[in-house]
Order: structure tokens, then sequence, then C-alpha cells
């Protein structure tokens, strides 16, 4: 495969659990492609040097800088963005608790940081709260203090915990962030 | 912030990836995780030609205990890396460096190689790499490899010995003695910044290695015997350093966390019973 | 105090002052939020990017866009000279022969100013043709220290100016000189308050159409007002006012002042769009951002105070020197003054005398930041109060509450005229004291310092002013020139409702908030007025100066939504209840104040009698015919609201420069590393009185994301320029905000007595923070070191050399001795080192004059040509490992003393940056037929390398230049001598003893 530049390309992706396709030239960014080709704008930008973490979503099941990745990388592969948080009418439990929480105010760095969690959430299953910030410290947010995400977080892990296997002692404070 | 025009190649084997690599020479770029290279591009900052993706070469993605060390291949994530079964009794130096690279969410995309071929002084795992004495294999066009030392691969600010047309297959981290202990600790101004001065301290029996990060265009390690004076020893090391201000943090503030952050962490180390737990900063 | 509506019904839901989730969440939570990138382009737009200095101070002799034009996409190139033919300079706050355009005419006068606008079919291609537009500079000398610019001798930025003082205006309240002749005590502190920004993540966006037919601009962007600035854009752009019509998306991602500083780029965007014929789009990049949007206003303060024994103050002597960077962008020098009437904070000082000069320098204009004025004014002044308790020997507490506006004095007129609305001060610190938990702070201080560790504790008082009065801005001018130029004052607000045929509820408010939750706090407003549920009603907060209600103050800025704004929304509400009322009383032929507005519908009061309030609403517009006279019908009604307090000052010179002012007292405990330095926030109280509570989760929500701006700020935040006028923070991997793990949780606390002046009592809570936290960790690392001069940001560096380093010194032959580059030189870089080389010196100068000799040793050289003797133009790519940049550059050979000396010259300029550097080559002859060369050199980086390479700089310019001359050598040497071989181990054997190059 030898993907010319100046040309626009064909890229398919499976998006939110749909396959979507679009055009890129090879030196397009993902987060351009998923939100001014396939209309995604969930994913917000704000810096394109991978700092900022607005624009993570997750590849292959694993948070990302959509900034620091080509559309062309992306064939093929699983992306899941902010647009398949909420099911039809309601909202999800960690999109319910950032409400809840005040854990948002303007909004811009909101997705990166509900898709870092959904992920965190799936590898951590009963994080503390020191587990909560490291993950977090990828995401730069400048209304909040983060507190109200720090809580939302925590209450739904709790949450989801005490659904799938009732309390738990803290635990692996050193595995898997 | 957009990259400029290059072409796009995915090779599925190393032998085109060389081959590519050959025939483009400097106008190439291989891109693995890109968590450097891609801010580079958007900044513009290089502008290659093409950009060789090798993430789509099978035969790199491995993690294997070859006895003396553990081999990682170029396709391995840091993520992966960290989250290895037994890595904390293998190479405890990277389980306690690590968590220290970036983020989360930059470790899921950035390799191990990556990191190590674009030679940032700063970086944690030119750091490892350059404290354990470890080794980097590079292949060129015909199945043509050769292994380089640490300290002979790292050489000067983003500088190596790869040539434009090899390609790092692996890196080789030695694994932990029985009789080793292992600290590692970093200054930086936020959690997951570019360390201020990073350190890595390695003891076993009588002698003690310290390598510094952050300070000199390059990770440099060096062994202090029973014999020598450790105050001295430091400054001696401190000031060869060369170290430079810039808009965190000045020279002189680099020297003095080589002397007293340097002599703190191998009192910590030597007081050290069991590698494996040891805190992470 | 205006009647609050629960007071004047008995509606059984309240909603003000509770903690109500958002309405804004859900649609920002599902990601689909529509912000300005979000906006829909009209079809056949184009996008924009920016030619941008690399020069802090440069003179522009030529824009050559011709090759741009040539490139694939491109529709046009702004450049200055289009401005000009178009376009005035924009308005200037000062009486000066000064003038700011939209894109750079004459000069550049910051790194990173806009000198053209490439238009194209996309912003990568846009960006693609930024290369294609030459720009022939002639670098000029810069003014970048504060305190340097304004010495005679320094660099002029406006000549016609005569300096760089463009204002220079002296104020005496009282009677200080008695003050200060009589006072026991003199106490005095001089400090500097750096640059940073509350840096929103969302940048500014702009979407801009013009119709030539009635030669107008349609234009969206996310600016936040003030819209006063509407004013300066129509000016600029020479158009009355109803021919900019001006837009805000629904959403803004974050803001804080910052996105006042778009208004230049709408206006060069609206050009731009007049030049392609075409819908022009821009959206800024990180980088354009962080060098080039806006940033807040660096000061220099020197403050005496007059002090009793007791360590009562009795007079103020200040002086304020303002950086307002490179241009006085409207509304500035509003920094220095929107803080004027409350220069003595929270106390009783009542002999004031201040100097306040405004210096223009060769860094980014500055603008509106959240706590606009606060920080700079708190700074020095508590950092005063925090050395008179120290150098008096008192308990620095004691200093503050000796000198508190005492209670029961309000409204106090303070000596420079704001009126402090309300509040008691005094039972604020003591509650603060009390619930914060300060003895048990102490006991910890006390406890850690008998470990020998360093632990300290400050404290801040303050009052946070909200809802400016525009008349402030005109303190810049005299009285004479104020009475010239007609009075300014007010602070108007405005607020529509309208309720349609079928019932339901609009709101629509010209606040243009960024992420504050105003449409959740005005729905509460009219929800409790109405009696209507508070998910039915909608609220529209985007602003569009072609239909909507607005004037000048309208905007999002000095905290006034929730006194002036909210107060607005409920003086229509009211106007609505009594349309409806008389409406109903009518019907019911009973009197209007026995209705009751409940769930919906709307009561006879005390009785089960009702009717549906979408029926009773309804009909002013289904059959007017049947409602009584004085009904006009339809049902829409706009409340405008401006408080009478705000006057315009007078000869006098008092200014009431805001309506309302919040109380703070602030204290911290902090433990410092004592090897790193490392400031660590042990505990952080705030204590806050900022009258009613609207919505007190909300309330919260913005002291928490101010004190982490604020410990930003406080710690790591600060905008660098090299003493070159280089720009050092570039990336935000350089400009450091803070992250989770950074801030800690405060502890929070209210008091509420409420405004007498709002309709509400509500006062603004935005900025508080953002004035008083900065200030309280200095003092606690001041406590903590028992030292004087704490600079921010207080970084670990420079904390652990305020603790003194004693350094060993370098041992004979360790390393190099250290060059004069340092981050104060910043991207200067100077160093020297030699190689030694086969040949006479007579052979290799000749060699160096050598056109093939250049081509061959400069790296990444692509042919050179020669342009006169000994002078080369080239195509040169250079760079360490992965980064590389590809200059267009000049070499020439000066000052020639064959066989002895020579001086090599060489300058690159690329769309990444410039880089120059001056080599002094020396020749000595050496025995065996060969010659040493030592070289001294001075390389300067600028502009985009420069701002984002900070780290690298020094070890990559060396780097470069040593090969260089290793590429000589290794061409004189033919790569084979004897020689060669001994340098080689020579390299060897001094990096094992330095220690370079691996493990001994």
């Amino acid at each position: 495969m030898h993907l010319k530049a100046d040309t626009r390309h064909r890229v398919t992706v499976t998006l939110n659990g749909r396959e979507r396709a679009g055009y890129a030239e090879p030196r397009t960014l993902l987060s351009d492609f998923l939100r001014h080709e396939l209309g995604a704008t969930g994913t917000r930008v704000g810096c394109e040097h991978g700092v900022c973490g607005a624009c993570t979503v997750l590849v292959d099941g694993r948070a990302s800088r959509s900034c620091l990745m080509l559309a062309v990388q992306a064939q093929g592969r699983d992306l899941q963005t902010v647009e398949s948080l909420a099911r039809e009418e309601t909202l999800n439990d960690l999109q319910q608790a950032f409400r809840k929480h005040h854990a948002l105010q303007c909004g811009f760095c909101t997705a990166g940081i509900l898709i870092s969690s959904t992920e965190f959430l799936t590898r951590v299953s009963r994080p503390t709260e020191t587990q909560v910030r490291d993950m977090l410290s990828g995401h730069l947010c400048r209304c909040t203090g983060y507190t109200g995400i720090v809580n939302a977080i925590l209450e739904v892990a709790e949450t989801r915990d005490h659904e799938v296997s009732g309390p738990t002692d803290k635990e692996q404070e050193n595995n898997n962030v | 912030m957009k990259p400029a025009t290059f072409d796009y190649t995915r090779p599925g084997t190393r032998r085109e990836a060389c081959d590519l690599l050959h025939e483009f020479g400097d106008d190439a770029r291989l891109i693995a995780g890109g968590q450097s290279l891609m801010a580079v591009l958007n900044m513009r900052f290089a502008q290659p030609g093409l950009l060789i993706d090798i993430a789509g070469i099978q035969d790199l993605h491995y993690i294997e205990d070859r006895g003396d060390y553990l081999a990682v291949g170029a396709g391995i994530t840091q993520a992966e890396l960290l989250e290895h079964p037994g890595l904390a009794e293998k190479v405890p130096l990277l389980a306690q460096a690590m968590p220290w690279i970036g983020h989360a969410q930059t470790r899921n995309r950035g390799t191990v190689c990556g990191s190590i071929a674009h030679a940032d002084p700063s970086a944690e795992l030119p750091l490892c790499l350059t404290a354990l004495g470890g080794e980097v294999v590079l292949e060129a066009r015909k199945g043509k490899t050769r292994k380089l030392p640490a300290h002979e691969f790292f050489q000067g600010i983003l500088t190596t010995a790869k040539r434009t047309d090899e390609l790092i297959t692996e890196v080789r981290f030695p694994l932990g003695q029985g009789n080793e202990r292992y600290r590692f600790r970093e200054v930086s101004m936020r959690h997951g910044d570019f360390a201020i001065v990073a350190l890595a301290v390695r003891i076993c029996g009588d002698r003690t290695d310290l390598t510094v990060g952050g300070v000199a265009d390059r990770p440099v390690r060096r062994s202090m015997t029973g014999n020598d004076a450790r105050a001295s020893w430091l400054n001696h090391f401190a000031w060869s350093l060369n170290a430079q201000d810039d808009a965190h943090a000045s020279a002189v503030y680099r020297r003095h966390l080589v002397r007293e952050l340097g002599s703190r962490l191998i009192d910590e180390c030597s007081a050290q019973k069991d590698d494996t737990h040891a805190p992470q900063g | 105090m205006s009647l609050a509506p629960s007071m004047t019904t008995t509606n059984e839901k309240q909603f003000i002052g509770t903690r109500q989730p958002r309405l804004e969440d859900e649609v920002l939570l599902r990601g689909q939020g529509r912000y300005g990138d979000e906006v829909p382009t009209p079809p056949g737009t184009l996008y924009a990017a920016i030619v941008r200095s690399p020069h802090p101070h440069a003179r522009l002799k030529a824009v050559d866009s011709s090759r741009a034009l040539e490139m694939d996409g491109v529709h046009g190139v702004l450049t200055g000279e289009d401005v000009r033919q178009w376009a005035l300079p924009f308005p200037v706050g000062v009486r000066q022969p000064m003038e700011h355009w939209c894109l750079a005419v004459d000069k550049v006068r910051y790194v990173g100013e806009p000198v053209a606008v490439v238009i194209a079919e996309n912003r990568y291609l846009a960006e693609d043709a930024l290369s294609g537009v030459t720009v022939d500079y002639e670098t000029l000398p810069v003014a970048v220290d504060t305190e340097f610019a304004i010495e005679s001798g320094a660099a002029i930025l406006h000549e016609k100016v005569g300096g760089n003082v463009v204002s220079d205006r002296t104020f005496r309240y009282g009677d200080p000189e008695t003050a200060f002749a009589e006072a026991d005590r003199q106490v005095s502190i001089k400090v500097r308050f750096p640059r940073s920004s509350c840096m929103p993540i969302e940048c500014y966006v702009v979407l801009a159409q013009f119709d030539p037919a009635n030669s107008a601009f349609d234009i969206t962007s996310n600016f936040q007002g003030p819209y006063a600035l509407h004013s300066v854009m129509c000016r600029a752009l020479q158009v009355p006012a109803n021919r900019l019509r001006l837009r805000t998306p629904p959403e803004s991602g974050g803001s804080f002042g910052i996105k006042q500083g778009v208004f230049p780029y709408v206006v060069m965007m609206g050009l731009a769009a007049r030049k392609v014929g075409a819908p022009v789009k821009w959206v800024e990049d990180r980088l354009e951002h962080l060098q080039g949007a806006s940033s807040g206003t660096n000061r220099v303060s020197t403050l005496e105070a007059a002090v009793t024994r007791e360590g009562r103050v009795t007079a103020l002597r200040l002086d304020q020197l303002d950086d307002c960077g490179a241009y006085l962008r409207a509304p500035e020098p509003a920094t220095t003054y929107r803080m004027h009437g409350n220069l003595t904070g929270a106390y009783a000082i009542r002999n004031l005398a201040v100097r306040n000069r405004i210096v223009m320098t060769n860094k980014t204009p500055t603008g509106l930041n959240r706590g606009f004025g606060g920080p700079q004014v708190y700074f020095p002044l508590e950092r005063l109060m925090q050395r008179i308790a120290v150098e008096l020997d008192l308990d620095p507490l004691d200093v503050i509450r000796t000198n508190l506006v005492p209670k029961g004095a309000f409204p106090y007129r303070s000596a420079a005229g704001s009126l402090l609305d309300s509040g008691d001060y005094p039972a604020g610190l003591e509650k603060g004291v009390r619930e914060g938990g300060l003895e048990e702070l102490i006991q910890r201080r006390d406890e850690a310092r008998r470990e020998g560790r360093y632990y300290g504790i400050g404290y801040t008082a303050a009052v946070e002013p909200s809802i400016s009065n525009m008349g402030y801005i005109t303190m810049a001018f005299t009285p004479e020139e104020r009475k010239r130029a007609g009075p300014k004052n007010g602070a108007v607000s405005t607020a529509t409702i309208s309720v349609d045929p079928l019932g339901s509820v609009s709101v629509h408010v010209s606040s243009t908030p960024q992420g504050q939750g105003h449409q959740t706090v005005a729905a509460q407003i009219v929800a409790e007025t109405l009696g209507v549920p508070l998910e039915s009603i909608s609220v529209n907060v985007e602003l569009d100066t072609g239909k909507d209600a607005w004037s000048i103050a309208s905007g999002n800025y000095s905290s006034r939504f929730s006194g002036a704004v909210a107060g607005a929304v409920y003086k229509a509400a009211l106007k609505v209840r009594a349309r409806l009322a008389a409406l109903a009383a009518e019907q019911w032929n009973i009197d209007s104040d026995d209705i009751r507005f409940s769930e919906g519908r709307v009561y006879v009061e005390g009785t089960d009698q009702s009717s549906s309030f979408h029926r009773l609403a309804g009909a002013t517009h289904w059959s007017p015919g049947t409602t009584p006279q004085s009904e006009p019908g339809g049902l829409r009604e706009t409340a405008f609201w401006t408080p009478p307090e705000l006057e315009a000052p007078g000869d006098d010179e008092l200014i009431n420069s805001s309506l309302c002012y919040g109380f703070i007292f602030d204290y911290c405990g902090v433990e410092i590393d004592a090897i790193t330095g490392a400031v660590r926030i042990d505990r952080y109280v705030t204590l806050h009185d900022a009258g009613r509570m609207l919505n007190p989760q909300l309330v919260d929500g913005q002291i928490r994301g101010g004190f982490a701006q604020a410990l930003g700020a406080a710690l790591m935040e600060e905008f660098v320029y090299g003493a070159d006028g280089n720009f050092q923070s570039g990336t935000l991997a350089d400009y450091l905000i803070p992250t989770s793990v950074e801030v800690p949780e405060p502890v929070i606390l209210h008091m509420e007595t409420p405004s007498p002046f709002t309709p509400l009592g509500a006062k603004g809570v935005g900025e508080g923070n953002n004035m008083s936290t900065p200030v309280c960790i200095a003092n606690a690392v001041a406590d903590a070191l028992e030292t004087r001069d704490v600079e921010l940001p207080l970084t670990p560096s420079k904390v652990r050399i305020l603790m003194g380093i004693e350094e060993p010194p370098r041992p004979e032959g360790v390393g190099e001795p250290e060059t004069e580059a340092t981050a104060s030189s910043g991207s200067r870089l100077r160093a020297r080192d030699s190689v030694e080389l086969p040949g006479t010196p007579n052979e290799v100068f000749d060699a160096l004059l050598n056109p093939q000799t250049l081509a061959a040793i400069i790296p990444g050289c692509h042919g050179l040509e020669m342009t006169g003797e000994n002078e080369y133009r080239a195509d040169v790519t250079v760079g360490v490992g992965m980064i590389r940049a590809r200059f267009d550059a000049r070499v020439s050979l000066h000052d020639l003393n064959p066989p002895d000396s020579l001086q090599l010259r060489g300058y690159g300029s690329s769309a990444m940056g410039s880089a120059e550097a001056f080599a002094t080559v020396t020749l000595t002859a050496l025995e065996g037929n060969r010659t040493r060369l030592d070289y001294d050199y001075e390389a300067t980086v600028g502009g985009r390398i420069a701002s984002v390479g900070g780290r690298m700089l020094q070890s990559a310019s060396k780097m470069i230049i040593g090969q260089v001359f290793s590429r000589f050598s290794r061409r004189m040497g033919g790569g084979t001598s004897r020689f060669l071989f001994l340098q080689r181990l020579w390299q060897r054997i001094r990096a094992l003893l330095t220690g370079k190059g691996g493990p001994s």
C-alpha cells in the first residue's frame, strides 16, 4: 500500500459500532477526519500537539489523542467517540454523574475526559482518587478545577462495582493505571 | 497546525520497510505510535516526503524474556510493556519509571522503541536503557543487523547512531538481578511533563550506578565505588553534565538536584530491601 | 434593596438560591454542543491561515505574496496594503499618535504579530502557502523589560510618541503627605507581577462574510464582549454599526476574558472575505493562541505604606508600571483602572497617592483576563500587609484585622471613590478563621518547623469588584480630556422574555456565557417569577447584534451576570408577570395583587380558582380583542437596567469603578520540599461573601475554577520572553496549565450579605480567587522561607534558589565553563570552540573564501549562489533528529583579515522562524603545518522554533554550528590524516574525563 500525497483515499472505520467510510489525504489528522469528514463533531480540538486531551477517542478500546494520529492510520480500526455514550433518550451513568457533580462548565474538554474515563473504568474497577487524578492528568480543564470530575468518576466506579460484585475493599493501587 | 504533505505507506514486513528506507533515505520518516513525530509534523518541524508506518509489521509485536534480558519489539506500546505481567520482577526499574512517561493516553499509542529512537534527553526510556546498559537492535536492507549498547546509541540531543536506512527492531533491557536494587525519581513541573532532572540509581554490592536524564544532551551513567567520597563524586558528576538554563529551571538548580536528590536517592536505594514495591517517587 | 420574587409572591416552588443541575449539560455531555468551529459554513467557504512575524521588532520592507498566489488552492492573500486601503487603525484608549491596524502595515512589534492572511480552499492548503509569502524584514533593537523600556535610549515602538510611556497619570486622595510625615513607620515593597493567561481550551474562531451590495459584514465569532468593542470594530471597518452584524455561536469553549481579544481578527477576516469575495473561516491554532492572542498585563509595582505602631495603615503610595505589550488594544489601559476605586482593597485607608504609567514593549498586546487588574493590585498590597507584620513584629492576621473596613460602615466610600455596597468584613474573617481550622493549621506549621521542615501560612483579604462602570476606562484621561469627550458611565444590561402563542417561555440574554451556566440561572429566575416548570423554559444566549437587544456593556466580563444580567432577567419577568396579572385580574374581576403564579397555572390567591398559564398568555396572541385595553397584544418584554450608583468620574477623580464588591478572606498552609523546592498546598481556605447566591453549586464551580487558574499563575504559568524579545512559551508543554494532580480541593466557605444595589441582591463571584490566591500562596511561601522577595510563578527551581544553594565549585577541567547563554538572554546563544586543521593559516583562510567549501561545510546546503563579493544565498535544511527546518539562507564573510581572522555571518528565514549566527573565526599557526581555528559565535533563533524548542535550543544550536566546523575540518583533512585520528583520540579521552559518552 502506498498512498500518494495530495490525493484523497478512502478510509473505512468502525465508528461507534457502525461501519463508516470517508476520504482523507495521507496527512489528514484523525481529529479532522472524524469532525469534518464523518461529522462526529463531539470530539473537540484544543491543541493539536497532544497535550490538552480534548480530542481523545478510543482506538480499538484504548484512549488516544486523535490529533496525534492520521486518518489513514485508523483504516479498519474500531473508533469510539463521545457520541456513543448516551443510549437514545438517556445519558449513561458517567454522563449523569458529570451532570450531578457539576463536572463541566464550558464542556469543551468534556468529551475527551468522558472517553478516557470510559476506558479507565473498564480497566480499574475500584480506583482510588490518586488513580483517577493520575488518569485525568492527561486532560486539561480550565473551568472546573477538576473536583467535580474526580467525584463523578469515583461515584460511577463505586456504583458499577456494587452492581457487579457488591462492595469490595479498595485495591490495586499499583496496578492498571 | 496541519502537517505538510507526504506519501504514506504501511509495509507488512521488516524487509519491505528496510527497502523503503534504503530507497528514500533521509526523506522518509518511520512512524509507529507517532506520539512525538505527529506533534512535530503538525508544527511542520518535519516535512518528510514519505511516512513509513511500521504498525502493520506483525513480527515486531512481541515482549520476550530471553534469560538475560527482556526483548521489546518495535511494535510494542509503552502501555503494553507497563502492563506486561511480571515486569516489576523482571525489570524493576522500568516498572518504577514508566508510569512517569507522559500520560495514560499517550502511553496507549507511544511505542517503547519510538521513544528510544527519538532520544529526548529528558525522556524516561532512554534513561532506563542507559541505566541498565541495554542494547538497541537495528536492521537495514538485506537483513543486515547490528546491535549497539545504549551509550553508543545515544549521541546527543535527539541524535542517535541509527543510520537513515536502519530500523530499530528491538530494544533489550537487561533483567534485574537478585542482588541489585533500583530507585527512580524525577522532578518535573507537572505530572507527566518532561523531566527537569530524572535519576535512576542501581546498587549492586559495592558499586552504585547513577544515571541522570534531563541535564546533559543525553542520559549519562556513572559508577561510584566504595572508595569514592560521595559528595565530591556527585559534584563532579553534576558539573560534568554541562547543565543549561531553560524557561522552567536553571542550570544551578539542575546541578543541585543531581547532587542532593542523587544523594537522597542513593540513601533510599541502599535502605531498600525489596525492589519490587518501591514507591514511585 | 430591591425586592426579590420569593418575598413578593407566595410561589410554592423556589428556584432562586437553590442548587439546580444545569440545563446546559445534557447537550454538552452528548457531544452536541455547537461551538465556533461547528457553526455551519456557507457553501464556498474558504479558510485562512496567518503569516506572523518571527521578529519582536522589525520594519516591514516588503511583503511579496506572488509565490503563494500560484500555489494549489490559494484564492488570495490579504496584506497590510489592502488593510490600509479599506480600513482604519483601531481607536486607542489614550491620546497618543500611535496606530494599531489589524495587520502590520509599517513595522512588526511582537513575535506572532499578523502580517498577511492566506486564504485557500482548506486550512491545510492555507498553511502550505504560508511559506509562499516572502516578507522582507529589517530587524530593529527591542524593548522587552518593562523597566528598561521607560529609560531614555530604549528602542521605541511607536516613534511618533517619542517614548514608550504612553500614559502617565497621578492621583491624590486625602492627605497622603501629612500621613507619611506623621507615620510611626514606613514599610515598602517592590514587586513584579508576571504575564499569564487563563488560556481557554477552545481557541479563537471567526467566520466572516462580506456583502458588497450593502457594504455590510456578517461575522460569527466566539467573541465575549464587551460590546463597546463592536464600535471599535465598526470604526476599523469604516462601516456604521448596522453594517456589522456580529453573532456568537451557541456555545463557547471557555474564555475568562481572553476571547475579548478576538476582535482584531473579526476585522481582519471581514477584510479577508472582502478580498476573496467569499466567506472566510479562521480557526486559531494553539501555537497562534499562545504567542499572539492575548495576555494579562505584567506590572511592576512599588508600594509604600505609612503605618502606626499598631500596624494601622494611614496612607498608601503606589507606583504602578503597566506593560500592555506592543499596542494599546481596546479596552486597555483598562487593566490599570478597573480596580482604581478600590485600590485600598478591603481596608479603610483614607490617604492615597497613585502614579500609573502605561508602557509599550515588544510583547503580545494585553487584554481582559479573569481577575482583570485584581491580581496585579492584590499581589503588592497583600505582600505589603505581610511585610508590615514582619517588620513590626505583629501577627499578619492582626494587621489585616486592624485595617479592615469596619462593620456597620456600609455602603462605604473608599478613598478613591468605590462605594463598597455591603458586607461585614470582620465577621467574614472570623468565620473563615473558625470554620477553616486556622488554629489547627498553625499547629501543623509549628510542628513542621520543630522538625526542621519548611512550612508557612499566608493570608489575603480582598474585595472582589463586579459589574464594571463603563466610565472607569476614562480615568486614563485627565478631567479636561474627559470633559471634551463627553461622559461615559453605567453598565446597561438587558434581557428579553417572550411567551409564544402556545404559552411556552423563551428568554434571551446578551451575556455571551462561556460555561458559567447563565441559561440555568436565567431559567431559575423566570421559573420562580412566572411559576412555570424550570425545564419548560428555553434560554437563548446567542447574541446577534442584527436583531437582539444589546448595548455597549453587553457581554461576559467583570462578573456582571449574577448582579446585572440576572437582575435584568428578573425585571423582564416582572414585566411579563404584571401584564399577565392584569389580564387575570380583569378576567376574574379582582385586584392584580391577588394573583398567584404557580406550577404552570395562575391562581386567585387563597382559592383554587385558576387558569392555565399557557391559556392566559396565549390570549395575548390568539384573541387580543378580548384582553383589556392596556394590553398591547403579543407577549414579549425587554428590560434594560443600569444602576444609578455607577456615575462618571468627576473633577475630583473619584470613581466608583464597579457596582458590587464581594468580600474574600483566604489563607493557606504550604510546605516546601527541602531538596526540590516544590511547593505543596497543605490546605487552602477561601471564604466568599458574594451577596445572595443564585445557585450555590454554580458559585462553588466558579470558585474552584478560578482557584485552579490562580494556582497555575502562582506556581507554574508564565508567558516567558527572552531579553531578545523572543517568546519562549509556545506550546502547552512550555506554558504549563495545572492538571488534576496539581490542583488540591480548596475549603470553600460562604457568607451572604445581599447587595442593596442589584435587583436580586447578588454580586459577581467569578474572579475572586484569581485575585486573592496568587498572593495568598506567595505570602505562605514568604512565611515558610522567611524571605521578602517572592516572585511568581513559584517554580521549584525559583523557590529552591530562593532558599539558597551553596554550590561547590566546578572541579578543575570538568564540564565547560558557563557561557552567557541563560534563560534570561532567551534564544540568544553564545559559545566558543575550536578545531585543529591540517594546512597553514593561509591555506585555511583561502579555503574558507571558496564558495565550494562553504557549500560543502554548511549542513543541508542545497545550491549556493553568489550574490555579491563574499555574499551568498542558499537553500539550507538543518535540524536535529526528526526535526528539520528549511531556510532561505544568506551567508556572508566580513572583516577579512587574512590570514588571521574573519567573521562568518548567516541568516536564514522560513515559515518556521528565523535563525541568525555570527561567528568570529581566528586562525593560529601551529607546528607541523597545522592551524588551530577558534570560533566564537552568537546565534539567535526566533519565531516558532524559538517558542517551542526552548528546552533543546542550546544543545541543538551547538550541535549544528559544531557540524559546520567539523565538516570543514574533515574537508581540509580529507578524512585520512594522522592528525584527525589524533583529534578523535583526544576527543575520546576528553569524553572519558568529563563523563560524557557513557559509563566510565
